[in-house]
């Protein structure tokens, strides 16, 4: 096993890393808080010389996935980073990406999408780009966010996927706090990820293409569409594989759900992202008192949906909660609920699943709120209690 | 017109798996294949006997529509099947040598009933 670094860094210093270690051939960004450190820290390796990276700055996150897409149609391995209004200013360029099946890697530190404005953490920025056809995955912590960025590469490219990929970071939680994480060398990192070897490149000259072509009314959209489909649908599988070769050389688990507790459990918190720690805290906590036998079961890769996972995951449990950090504003409840509760559809025993919105833009996921979805968890599994109505957790 | 080294005889047919990955169009100068020439609703027509030969319609046609042999502007001057009939080269002739006519004009009430 190569040796590994142990340092102190904020999340997105750890990303930066990682995306230095990938060596894109290109960077178009454009700073927003909280994502700027990322971006910034990765401008000074360029000018430092220790990446050899075409870094474009625009004027704007729409002209910033617009030079990714011509960039990585010419061929490039390209990364950015974005957040909230920025990823909202990117939507038309989200689609492009995918649809083209570029393999663009950009990290977003999630934060709240105005109004009021707010610059602090929830996934309302990605939730709305969860059905632009992006692979999506979500990291609880820098390590996490610094192992995402690594296997995103090499997903993205993989000949089997060949789809953007998103890692996510919970803004200022995960972006600015210093944590504990490990890096591993470059040369381990260069071998893994290898060069981007593409199809249809448009610095190709001597095999001319065109890009961006139009499928018409009566011409192939719906086809290229149902092939786009097709691809996310493999890309699971890869997830699970290079995840899993990257966890052999790191040591580290890699999954597309991890869980905790869930042998012996009666009752479930299904969550995303910096909360899945509190959430775990708390069941640790429960069954030390001898209370709620609880597992977690956190979501690390949300596009493709995890959805036969998690039925097998939850399968059984008397009640299940789960934690929404992004409205569906008139739909029966926020996007993770919707389709975790459509996951366990099919299961013979219905297994009762109730919804809470929490922490919107920054609010503080305390403790004490955490104990108190495992105590509805507990009025429910008992039958105290119905599994009913959609619960904003602690606000007034 | 050269034929197409991308075989499109059954491109209507392709299954979802078949197409060249994200659209790309694996064939550079192939809009050629593509007959344009049905959306017009008016022909330029020539007058041999008024152009100067300047070959500036040769220049401003958007569809490279107007041939040119010998460095002049070729008898059968518009390529029918590419020209949409936006009128620029008649427009832009400094003689007024090129005048647009509407298509079917020299159809008989019999032929365009038909």
């Amino acid at each position: 096993m190569p040796e590994q670094k142990t340092i102190a860094a904020t999340g997105n210093i750890f990303v930066a890393e990682a995306m230095r270690q990938c060596a894109p051939d290109v960077m178009a960004a454009y700073p927003i808080t909280p994502q700027t450190t990322i971006v910034e820290e990765y401008a000074k390796f360029v000018a430092q010389g220790k990446v050899h990276t075409e870094y474009v700055t625009v004027e704007s996150e729409h002209s910033a996935m617009s030079a990714c897409v011509g960039a990585s149609a010419a061929g490039a391995r390209v990364m950015t980073a974005t957040s909230s209004q920025g990823l909202a200013l990117m939507w038309e360029e989200l689609h492009i990406a995918s649809g083209m099946r570029l393999p663009i890697v950009m990290a977003n530190a999630n934060r709240a999408l105005s109004a009021p404005i707010n610059i602090h953490c929830d996934h309302s920025d990605v939730m709305g780009a969860r059905d632009t056809g992006w692979v999506i995955l979500f990291a609880e912590t820098a390590q996490e966010a610094y192992d995402n960025t690594i296997v995103a590469c090499r997903v993205a490219e993989d000949p089997d996927v060949l789809l953007p990929v998103m890692t996510c970071l919970d803004g200022f939680i995960t972006t600015h706090s210093i944590d504990r994480g490990q890096t591993i060398d470059d040369e381990t990192v260069k071998a893994f990820v290898g060069e981007r070897k593409p199809d249809y490149a448009l610095l190709d000259t001597a095999n001319p293409v065109s890009h961006g072509s139009f499928a018409g009314l009566g011409g192939p959209f719906f086809e290229f569409k149902r092939s786009q489909r097709d691809a996310i649908d493999r890309s699971k599988p890869v997830v699970e594989r290079v995840g899993a070769e990257w966890s052999k050389i790191v040591g580290r688990p890699f999954g597309l759900i991890e869980t905790w507790g869930l042998e012996d459990a009666d009752v479930a918190v299904v969550v995303i992202g910096s909360s899945a720690g509190n959430a775990r805290h708390v069941a640790r906590q429960l069954r030390a008192e001898g209370g709620t036998k609880a597992a977690v079961v956190k979501i690390r890769c949300f596009r493709p949906f995890p959805a036969a996972e998690l039925a097998a995951a939850l399968k059984g449990m008397k009640a299940v909660a789960v934690l929404d950090r992004a409205e569906s504003f008139g739909a029966e409840g926020g996007p993770l609920f919707l389709e975790t509760r459509s996951a366990l559809y099919d299961l013979e025993r219905r297994v009762p699943v109730v919804n809470y919105i929490y922490g919107l833009g920054g609010a503080d996921v305390k403790l004490e709120l955490m104990r108190r979805v495992y105590s509805d968890l507990s009025d429910i599994a008992s039958g105290a209690a119905a599994a009913e109505g959609l619960r904003y957790l602690g606000a007034r | 017109m050269s034929e197409p080294k991308w075989d499109l005889t059954r491109l209507g047919e392709w299954k979802a798996e078949e197409f060249p990955l994200g659209a790309v169009i694996p064939e550079a100068g192939n809009s050629q294949y593509y007959r344009t020439g049905g959306w017009r609703s008016e022909r330029p027509v020539r007058d041999p006997k008024v152009c100067t030969q300047c070959l500036l319609c040769w220049i401003v046609c958007p569809d490279a529509a107007i041939r040119v042999a010998e460095e002049k502007i070729a008898d059968d001057t518009f390529d029918y099947d590419h020209c949409k009939g936006c009128g620029v080269c008649a427009n832009e002739c400094p003689v007024d040598a090129i005048t647009m006519v509407p298509e079917g004009c020299e159809l008989t009430e019999a032929e365009k009933d038909a």
